[in-house]
C-alpha cells in the first residue's frame, strides 16, 4: 500500500501529544514549579541565558521545564521568543568594577586590592555523591558575612596596565553596539563582534577550543588574571530623557585571562588580554570563552595562526549551538528525492562498468 | 491568532522590514546571495528555517499558501510548517499548485507549470554553490566578485573524467542572467531545466547561513555544462504506478519484504491531478 | 506645527500588501503597481513614495531627502512612523527621495562594491505620471522579452545615466519611480531603449 508518506498530520499530532506527555513524567509526582528550577537548577538556568542572550530567569526557568532538561533545547526556545521582541535601543555597557561581588579571584597575585574572595564554587568540594541530599531534609543556611556594596573592586589588569606591563583595553568605540543577532556576520569580523557570537557559543565548543589552546593547538600562555562572579547594576539613557536611569541589576561572571606575548614589530614584549563573560555564575563559559578570544586575536597580535582556536571563520561559523543542532539534526528529515537521484546515477554508473567488465572478458575470450 | 504572544506571522515587523529589504535587493541582482540577519525561528536550523523567515515576511492575509517537502503536500515536515502559518499567519492553505499564491518547497519544483504572480520559496541548507570546493566564505565571496567559477568547472570535468559523465544528482549548479553562480538547493537536476526562464518568482532561504537569493521571472538560468557533455536529466523505464506518468519525478518504494519496488510520482497534488482526469469521481 | 499626516490604519497587514506590490513592481521592471492601503502623503510626497517609506524604511535605514522633498513636515512624519534617521550625505543613505530636479539625478549615492553589491542606495524619485511620456523598451530579468514605458518628467540625459549605472552591474542604485499612488520599478539590472 502507498502509505509510507501519508498520513502525516495524524503522526506530528500524536507525536506532539506523546512528548508533552513525556515531559510531565508520572502524575504520581509534583510538577515541577519555575521557582524550583530558578532556585535548584540555577547554574542550569545561568547558562541558558546567556546562550539564549535574553537575561530572564523565569523565561529560562520555563524553557528548561519544556525542554525536559535538555539545555540545547531550551537555549533554542529562549532564542525563538527573544527574537521576536521589539528593540527600544541599547543599554549603557556594564561596569564590572561596580559589581558586587559575592566570589572573586586572581590566580596571578597572592592577594590584590579588594581580596580574594573563594564565594560559592564547587572547585573545592569532593565529588563524592552527598547521598545526604537523596534523602528528605533541610541544611542550615550558610552564614556570610555583609557584603559592603559601595565599594568598587578595581580589577587586577588595571594594576598590571598601569605598570604598563599588559597592554590596554582596547579604545571605547562609539559605534560598538552592532547587534549579531540583528544583522549577518561578516568576515573578517572585529572583536565586539567575536565576543558576541563567543558569549552565545556553544560550551562545549568553547571549552574544546580553549582546550585545545593549552595542548599546543595555538597556546598562549594563559594567567586567570581574575574571575569575577556577582551583581552589576544595568543602566539606560532614553533618547528623550537624555540621562542614565538604573533599570536592572544582573548576576554576571567575568573573567580577565592574561596571556604572554613575545612582542612584534612595534609592541614591546607584554600581556595581553582574553575577554570572557557570562550571564549568571558559568566559570567554565568564561574562561574558554577568553581563551579563544585571545586565540582568534592572533592575526591582530602578528602570531601565527596555524591552528582550528585561531581561525576566526572556523571558530564563529561554528560556535553556535543551535544552528549546529538544528543541521546535524535535519539529516532526520527524509531526502527521497535526493536519494533517489543518486539511486538513479549510482545504477547507471554501476551497470556501464559491468558492460565494461563484461567487454573486456569477451575481448579476452576472442583474443 | 491563538498566539497572542507573537506578531502577525511570528516575526516582529521590524525583522520583517529587514528580510524584505534583503529580498528586493536579491531580486534586483538575480542570483546574488544578500546577507540577512536571519533569526532564530520556532523551527530548527535546517528544517526550513529560511524558507521559514521569506515565508513570513511575504505572506498576508490575501494568499493561499502551499507547502512541500520532496514533492509533497503530507510528508512531516511539510505539514509542520503549513500547520506553523495556518497557526501564526491565518493564512488559507492548499495542496493545488495552481491555487497557490505562495508555495515553501524543499527539493522540488512542482510538476504544474508555475505561473506569473506566483511565489516560489526554497528552503536552502547551503546557499554557496562552491561550499565544497572552497569551505572559506571570504574565499567564495572573492570569486563571486570576481565571476571566477574555474573551480566549478574542474571539479565537473573531473567527474567526467572519472565516471564517463557529470555525476552530480542534485543541487546542480546553475548560472543565473549569465553573471552569477547559483546553488538551486538540493532539488534533483531533474528539476532545473524549470528554474529558466519561469513565469513565477523564486526567493531561496536559507536560515542558518543567513543568505536570501532570488531569480526574477523570466531569467535565464543555465545548468552548467561542457559542449561535448550537455547537461541531461534523470529518465524512468517505469511510469508512475499511480497516474502513468512518464514525465514526472518518480520516487521508488521497496514494497514487500523481498525488496519488490514501485515507482510513484514524487509531486502528490500533479499525480493526484492525473488520477482524477484519467478516473472521473464516482457520484 | 501642521498636524502629523497618518500612517497606516493597520501597519502590520497594510505595509505586507503594499510590500507585495513593490516586490512584484522589483519582479516585473517597467509594470505599473498600484498601493493597495490608504495613507495620508506629506508635504510634497506622493502616496507611493509615502506607503514606499512606511513600508521599508525604519531606525536602520539612514533616509536622505532631495531639498525640494525636504520639510519639517515630511521630517517629523518620517521621525514619527518609520524612525529612520535623516542622512546627512548621499553617501550615507539606504534610500533616498529625489525628484528629477536633481542633477544628475543618480551621482552620490553607495553602489555597492563587488564582493557586497547589495551594499547600495534605493532611490524613490517622484515623477508626475507613469504613463505618457516617451517610450523606452526595457530588457532584463522580470521581463518576458520587452516592455515599453513612458515614465513622464524624466530629461534625456536621466537614460545615458541609467545606462552608466547598469555598466556597473553587479554594483550599481536601484530606482524605484512613485506618482499618485502608483510605483514602477528600475533595478539595476534592467537594460533600457531609447
Amino acid at each position: 500500500m502507498y502509505v509510507a508518506v501519508k498520513g502525516g498530520e495524524t503522526a506530528i499530532a500524536n507525536s506532539l501529544d506523546l512528548v508533552a506527555d513525556k515531559r510531565r513524567g508520572s502524575r504520581d509526582l509534583a510538577e515541577l514549579t519555575l521557582e524550583q528550577i530558578d532556585q535548584q537548577l540555577g547554574l542550569a538556568v545561568d547558562r541558558v541565558m546567556t546562550e539564549g542572550s535574553c537575561y530572564d530567569r523565569a523565561l529560562a526557568a520555563l524553557a528548561i521545564k519544556q525542554a525536559r532538561g535538555d539545555l540545547v533545547e531550551a537555549i533554542f526556545l529562549l532564542r525563538a521568543y527573544r527574537t521576536t521582541l521589539p528593540r527600544f535601543g541599547d543599554t549603557q555597557p556594564l561596569d564590572t568594577t561596580q559589581m558586587v561581588a559575592e566570589r572573586r579571584i586572581s590566580s596571578t597575585f597572592k592577594d590584590v586590592p579588594g581580596g580574594q574572595v573563594l564565594g560559592p564554587t564547587y572547585d573545592y568540594t569532593h565529588r563524592l555523591l552527598d547521598f545526604s541530599l537523596a534523602a528528605a531534609g533541610e541544611r542550615p543556611e550558610a552564614p556570610t558575612a555583609p557584603v559592603d556594596a559601595g565599594q568598587a573592586l578595581p580589577r587586577v589588569g588595571d594594576i598590571l596596565e598601569r605598570e604598563g606591563m599588559l597592554e590596554p583595553p582596547p579604545a571605547q568605540d562609539g559605534d560598538a553596539s552592532q547587534d549579531i543577532t540583528r544583522t549577518p556576520l561578516v568576515l573578517p569580523a572585529d572583536r565586539p563582534v567575536r565576543l558576541q557570537n563567543l558569549a552565545r557559543g556553544d560550551e562545549g565548543f568553547l571549552l574544546a577550543l580553549g582546550y585545545s589552546t593549552q595542548r599546543g593547538y595555538g597556546n598562549n600562555h594563559p594567567f586567570v588574571g581574575e574571575i569575577r562572579y556577582g551583581q552589576v547594576p544595568v543602566a539606560f539613557a532614553p533618547e528623550e530623557l537624555g540621562f542614565e536611569i538604573e533599570i536592572a541589576e544582573i548576576d554576571v561572571t567575568e573573567c580577565d585571562m592574561v596571556n604572554q606575548f613575545a612582542g612584534a614589530h612595534n609592541i614591546p614584549p607584554q600581556f595581553t588580554r582574553g575577554y570572557g563573560l557570562a550571564f549568571g555564575h558559568a566559570e567554565r563559559k568564561a574562561m574558554a570563552m577568553a581563551l579563544v578570544d585571545r586565540a582568534l586575536r592572533a592575526g591582530e597580535l602578528s602570531e601565527n595562526a596555524t591552528s582550528p582556536a585561531q581561525d576566526e571563520e572556523f571558530v564563529l561559523s561554528h560556535s553556535d549551538s543551535v544552528e549546529a543542532s538544528g543541521f546535524v539534526q535535519h539529516l532526520k528529515l527524509p531526502h527521497y528525492v535526493d536519494f533517489q537521484s543518486e539511486l538513479v546515477v549510482v545504477r547507471t554508473l554501476r551497470a556501464e562498468v559491468e558492460e565494461r567488465n563484461r567487454q573486456t572478458v569477451l575481448d579476452q575470450a576472442a583474443e | 491568532m491563538p498566539d497572542g504572544a507573537y506578531n502577525y506571522a511570528y516575526l516582529d515587523e521590524q525583522t520583517k522590514r529587514m528580510i524584505r529589504r534583503a529580498i528586493l535587493k536579491a531580486v534586483a541582482v538575480p542570483g546574488y546571495q544578500v546577507p540577512f540577519g536571519g533569526r532564530e525561528m520556532p523551527l530548527p536550523y535546517g528544517w526550513g528555517t529560511g524558507g521559514i523567515q521569506v515565508t513570513a515576511a511575504i505572506i498576508g492575509q490575501d494568499d493561499t499558501l502551499k507547502v512541500i517537502d520532496q514533492g509533497a503536500d503530507d510528508t512531516t515536515n511539510a505539514v509542520s510548517i503549513r500547520r506553523f502559518f495556518a497557526r501564526v499567519a491565518d493564512v488559507a492553505t492548499t495542496t493545488r499548485t495552481e491555487e497557490a499564491t505562495v508555495i515553501q518547497t524543499r527539493h522540488r519544483v512542482p510538476e504544474t507549470p508555475l505561473k506569473d504572480g506566483q511565489i516560489l520559496v526554497f528552503q536552502v541548507p547551503i546557499p554557496e554553490p562552491l561550499r565544497m570546493l572552497e569551505p572559506r566564505e571570504t574565499e567564495t565571496r572573492t570569486l563571486h566578485a570576481l565571476t571566477e567559477y574555474g573551480v566549478m568547472q574542474v571539479s565537473l570535468y573531473e567527474s567526467i573524467a572519472r565516471h564517463g559523465r557529470i555525476a552530480k544528482t542534485y543541487n546542480y549548479p546553475v548560472l543565473v542572467n549569465g553573471r552569477y553562480m547559483m546553488s538551486p538547493s538540493p532539488i534533483p537536476k531533474f528539476d532545473n531545466p524549470k528554474l529558466d526562464n519561469n513565469p513565477a518568482l523564486q526567493l531561496y532561504g536559507a536560515g542558518r547561513e543567513k543568505r536570501i537569493y532570488a531569480v526574477p521571472p523570466y531569467t535565464s538560468v543555465k545548468s552548467l555544462d561542457f559542449e561535448d557533455h550537455p547537461f541531461e536529466i534523470e529518465t524512468w523505464t517505469e511510469c508512475c504506478a499511480l497516474c502513468d506518468s512518464k514525465e514526472s519525478f518518480l520516487d521508488e518504494m521497496i514494497v514487500d519484504d523481498a525488496g519488490k519496488r514501485m515507482f510513484v510520482c514524487s509531486d502528490t497534488d500533479y499525480c493526484q491531478e492525473r488520477q482524477q482526469q484519467h478516473r472521473p469521481e464516482k457520484t | 506645527m501642521t498636524a502629523l499626516a497618518a500612517g497606516f490604519d493597520d501597519s502590520s497587514h497594510d505595509s505586507q500588501r503594499v510590500f507585495r506590490a513593490v516586490l512584484d513592481a522589483f519582479s516585473h521592471p517597467g509594470r505599473i503597481l498600484a498601493i493597495p492601503a490608504k495613507v495620508e502623503a506629506p508635504g510634497a510626497l506622493s502616496i507611493a513614495a509615502t506607503a514606499f517609506l512606511l513600508t521599508l524604511v525604519d531606525r536602520e535605514t539612514p533616509l536622505w531627502l532631495a531639498p525640494d522633498l525636504d520639510s519639517a513636515e515630511v521630517r517629523d512624519f518620517v521621525r514619527f512612523h518609520t524612525g529612520a534617521p535623516i542622512a546627512p550625505v548621499t553617501a550615507a543613505a539606504a534610500f533616498a527621495l529625489i525628484t528629477p530636479a536633481r542633477q544628475p539625478m543618480l551621482d552620490g549615492f553607495a553602489i555597492g562594491s563587488d564582493p557586497y553589491p547589495d551594499r547600495s542606495a534605493t532611490l524613490v524619485i517622484e515623477v508626475p505620471a507613469l504613463r505618457g511620456g516617451p517610450n523606452r523598451t526595457l530588457r532584463g530579468p522580470g521581463i518576458d522579452g520587452s516592455i515599453i514605458a513612458g515614465i513622464a518628467g524624466l530629461a534625456d540625459s536621466f537614460w545615458s545615466e541609467w545606462a552608466a549605472n547598469r555598466a556597473l552591474f553587479p554594483c550599481g542604485v536601484d530606482v524605484v519611480f512613485a506618482a499618485g499612488s502608483e510605483l514602477l520599478a528600475l533595478p539595476r539590472s534592467i537594460a533600457v531603449q531609447c
